[in-house]
């Protein structure tokens, strides 16, 4: 391969996770090849949808992406993480339910239309947002600390927030969102990905976020004299998770109809640092990479379909996740990638000598 | 080494790839003696603590302490050994313990402490010292001026001969001032050889007996203090004798254009938080003119307030003659002014960003947030610009970071320019960058000047300053103290303006001719 394109290869920031991917598909497939078999098959409901291992993944790392998006410009604006986005999720779901389900648990009908119930929830998740960027961004408090407080007690305002019930949603419709639109076979996750990767592609051609986030993660300073308000854009990174987080919450609650306030999106906030950090971002901030970040976040998913394929009990999951986070973490340290250059320029010289 | 003598530098040569920072430096400090290090940025004082206290090892030379007769300090540990102790400007002390505890940590023995033991002992030295903190108050909780004597006590208790103090003022009041010259004086009386490193020239006079002057890394010379007007050691520390008359006005034309003669900025009372005393400036269209004075005397300050960089006390602001509210940099810059930060790796670049993307930035906040540029447009924008001031780089999309200094501080030049601002303020624009860059940059301001942008322009290097300036606004201990023009541009009257304490006229032109 030329030595140019190598390089060009290795410094880009898709190449971890790409590479992780291959060697996860791989894997799959000399273990058995039937994990790539998608079928076309019904429901329950004997509506047409398609099954197999890569719609699982498909369908279930859909969350991690979607938070993935907001954490990557967190990450890069404040140079810290949200550690709150689970109980966030808790909350802004919980506040969908209410407002679906009119604060009685066991409706007949829904009381108000899930489009209000949404953007309720989105208003909701914003204004988590606001408050955790108000820390962060006007009160200088460190992210994770700041976080730290609704990471607490998110939980317990989910559960305050419909008199600690778990109502039940009656509407069939409200199910769609988790799973399947009837008559068309793909989940409808894909397509709210979809949709959220279209809107930050957009936002990111159309407005100088991608730039404003950068230039403040790097150099807070000089932003500040360039005419950028640091504060705003900081507090901006964090409203705009807040979105995502309702986007998530939509698709968690869905998916069950209802809400268990202490296990709904459990350590989910960890899975998205992660997904940020397998992107190749540096959790110090700056620079970013939106897609890369996304792909890290089905990386995961990848994972952990994988070992539940390999019968990995699922309290053990966490362990092996850890080994193969270690492994992928160390790759992508800067040390351990210069380390490999300087490798890589012996072993050629060594060539050449013995040519 | 003579009897009264506690430390002895002799011969100290300290290279670093690319600079000689210190050539054949001597260096002698007596008993019971405050002594001025002084020199301008980068004559080698700060090399020569570090020398001191084992910061870095000298490449050549002695240094001898009294009854210790030849010593190698290779750490900083072992300067504290020997009784060389050190207070930094910034407060090196934890905070968040308690005056005690600062002053005994790392000196314990064994693994237990005995606080009542401790507290007592702090105590009585806080009180031999007449410091106004007790043992057991958390440190954060004392002014800054009692933070620094608390470092001081620190250093005092370790049974330290040398004490260096490098710039302890430059973060305290004139009160604060004065009771650190009281703490200082009573050190004297017990011994103790202080060496004492500050940019405020009145402190100098104020409390020290000698003064030893570095320029460039090469010892000037060292001097009893009634042996040294103000206006000789500014001479001393710059370089110029004051005869040096050689300098030559800019061949430069004056902007001739439209509008000739017009105020285009003009500010009257302005003040910001950054301790500066309330000025008043203006600058015409097509004029060059610059602020001077020693280093921490304001001049940035004022340029900073000028672009609202730091919170604005004060003071009323006009553009073209018309009323404006500058508060924050996105103000100025709306109204046409642009401003190169003195510090260009904390203020000015972006060094993850591409050249690019350095280039457009603040063209691109003065655009909007919702307008940003095509790729192509602004790979236009950084062509035109790197050509324009021929910046050396890879290409467009090299980070910043990797660039060389000069080309550095061309990249935010060129954003600058890239606005074109009716106003450019250049703040030490050719600090640390190679001698054609910063030709390339003089000559760069007198063409703008030329076509009828305004221009600031701040330098450490006087030479530079009367090369390009048609105006100067000098400054002493953060207040304006005068403007000079036309014939009275000159080293000599820049330093003699720059020396002079505030009594009158007279007094300055004896000293003059005393010289």
């Amino acid at each position: 391969m030329n030595d140019n394109k190598f390089k060009k290869l290795m410094s880009n920031q898709l190449f971890i996770p790409v590479i992780a991917l291959v060697v996860l598909a791989l894997i799959n497939l000399i273990n058995d090849p039937s994990f790539f078999k998608v079928t076309l098959g019904t429901n329950n409901a004997g509506n047409p949808v398609l099954s197999g291992y890569l719609i699982t993944i498909l369908d279930y790392g859909s969350e991690l992406g979607i938070l993935a998006i907001g954490m990557t410009l967190v990450t890069a604006a404040s140079g810290g993480q949200d550690i709150s986005v689970g109980a966030t999720i808790a909350i802004a779901g919980s506040a969908m339910l209410r407002v679906l389900c009119g604060g009685n648990s066991r409706p007949e009908t829904i009381q108000a239309p899930i489009i209000v119930a949404f953007l309720v929830a989105c208003l909701v998740g914003m204004l988590c947002g606001a408050f955790n960027g108000l820390l962060v961004s006007i009160f200088k408090i460190q992210p994770m600390i700041a976080t730290l407080i609704l990471f607490t007690a998110g939980r317990s305002i989910a559960a305050w927030i419909n008199n600690n019930e778990l109502p039940i949603v009656p509407d069939p419709k409200f199910s769609y969102f988790g799973g399947f639109i009837p008559g068309i076979p793909i989940p409808t996750t894909v397509f709210i990905v979809a949709i959220c990767i279209v809107i930050i592609a957009l936002v990111l051609k159309f407005t100088n976020l991608g730039l404003y986030t950068q230039a403040v993660g790097i150099n807070e300073n000089s932003s500040r004299l360039n005419g950028i308000n640091p504060t705003f854009i900081k507090f901006l990174s964090f409203v705009i998770l807040g979105l995502c987080v309702a986007v998530a919450a939509l698709i968690k609650v869905s998916r069950l109809s209802t809400i268990n306030y202490s296990v709904i999106a459990k350590d989910i906030e960890m899975d998205a640092i992660l997904a940020v950090a397998l992107g190749g971002n540096a959790l110090s901030g700056g620079k970013f990479n939106i897609w890369a970040s996304i792909l890290g976040a089905y990386v995961i998913q990848f994972l952990t379909t994988t070992l539940y394929k390999f019968n990995v009990q699922s309290d053990a999951l966490a362990a092996y996740k850890a080994v193969v986070v270690i492994v992928l973490v160390i790759f992508s340290a800067p040390k351990v990638r210069e380390y490999m250059k300087d490798a890589r320029k012996k072993i050629i010289k060594v060539q050449k000598e013995a040519a | 080494m003579k009897d009264n003598v506690v430390l002895q530098m002799k011969g100290i040569s300290k290279s670093f790839p690319g600079v000689r920072a210190l050539q054949k430096v001597d260096f002698s400090l007596n008993k019971g003696e405050i002594h001025a290090l002084m020199g301008e940025n980068g004559a080698g004082k700060s090399t020569l603590i570090k020398v001191l206290t084992g910061v870095y090892s000298k490449d050549e030379g002695t240094i001898e302490i009294a009854g210790k007769g030849e010593v190698s300090i290779h750490s900083p540990q072992d300067a504290q050994n020997l009784g060389i102790s050190t207070v930094y400007q910034e407060i090196t002390l934890c905070p968040n313990l308690t005056v005690a505890e600062n002053m005994f940590i790392g000196r314990t023995q064994g693994a237990f402490t005995n606080w009542k033991i401790m507290n007592i002992e702090a105590d009585k030295l806080l009180k031999k010292l007449d410091i106004p903190a007790s043992a057991t108050m958390q440190l954060s909780s004392c002014s800054i001026a009692v933070q620094q004597m608390v470092a001081i006590a620190r250093a005092i208790d370790m049974d330290c001969k040398v004490l260096i103090l490098d710039e302890p003022t430059s973060s305290l009041d004139d009160q604060e001032v004065q009771k650190l010259f009281g703490l200082m004086r009573d050190l004297k009386q017990m011994g103790v050889g202080i060496i004492f490193v500050t940019h405020f020239l009145d402190q100098v006079y104020e409390v020290c007996d000698k003064i030893t002057v570095l320029r460039d890394g090469k010892l000037v010379g060292e001097y009893e203090i009634k042996d040294l007007p103000r206006v000789q050691l500014v001479a001393k520390m710059l370089g110029k004798e004051m005869d040096d008359l050689s300098d030559i006005k800019g061949e430069h034309k004056a902007y001739e254009g439209k509008n000739a003669g017009e105020i285009v900025f003009e500010a009257k009372d302005l003040q910001s938080n950054a301790g500066i005393k309330p000025f008043d400036f203006f600058i015409k269209k097509g004029e060059i003119n610059g602020f001077t004075g020693l280093l921490g005397s304001g001049r940035s300050e004022c340029v900073r307030a000028i672009f609202g960089a730091d919170t604005i006390l004060g003071g009323t602001v006009k553009m073209h003659g018309k009323k404006v509210n500058i508060k924050r940099p996105l103000d100025a810059m709306k109204n046409g002014i642009a401003y190169l930060p003195e510090d260009r790796k904390l203020d000015g670049i972006v060094g993850d960003l591409s050249v690019r993307e350095n280039i457009i930035l603040a063209l691109q906040v003065l655009n909007g947030f919702f307008k940003p540029f095509s790729r192509a447009k602004a790979d236009e924008f950084a062509q035109e610009y790197i050509k324009k001031l021929n910046i050396k780089t890879a290409s467009a999309d090299t980070p910043v970071k990797s660039l060389s200094g000069g080309n550095q501080q061309k990249v935010i030049l060129a954003r600058w320019l890239l606005m074109h601002p009716d106003y450019l303020i250049l703040d030490e624009p050719t600090r640390g960058i190679d001698v054609g860059t910063k030709v390339d940059i003089q000559k760069l301001v007198l063409q703008l000047a030329e076509e009828g942008m305004s221009v600031t322009f701040i330098s450490s290097e006087t030479d530079e300053m009367l090369r390009t300036c048609s105006r100067l606004v000098v400054m002493r201990d953060r207040k304006v103290v005068g403007e000079l023009l036309g014939n009275d541009l000159t080293q000599n009257k820049i330093m003699s303006t720059i020396a002079g304490d505030g009594d009158s006229e007279i007094k300055q032109e004896a000293d003059l001719k005393a010289i």
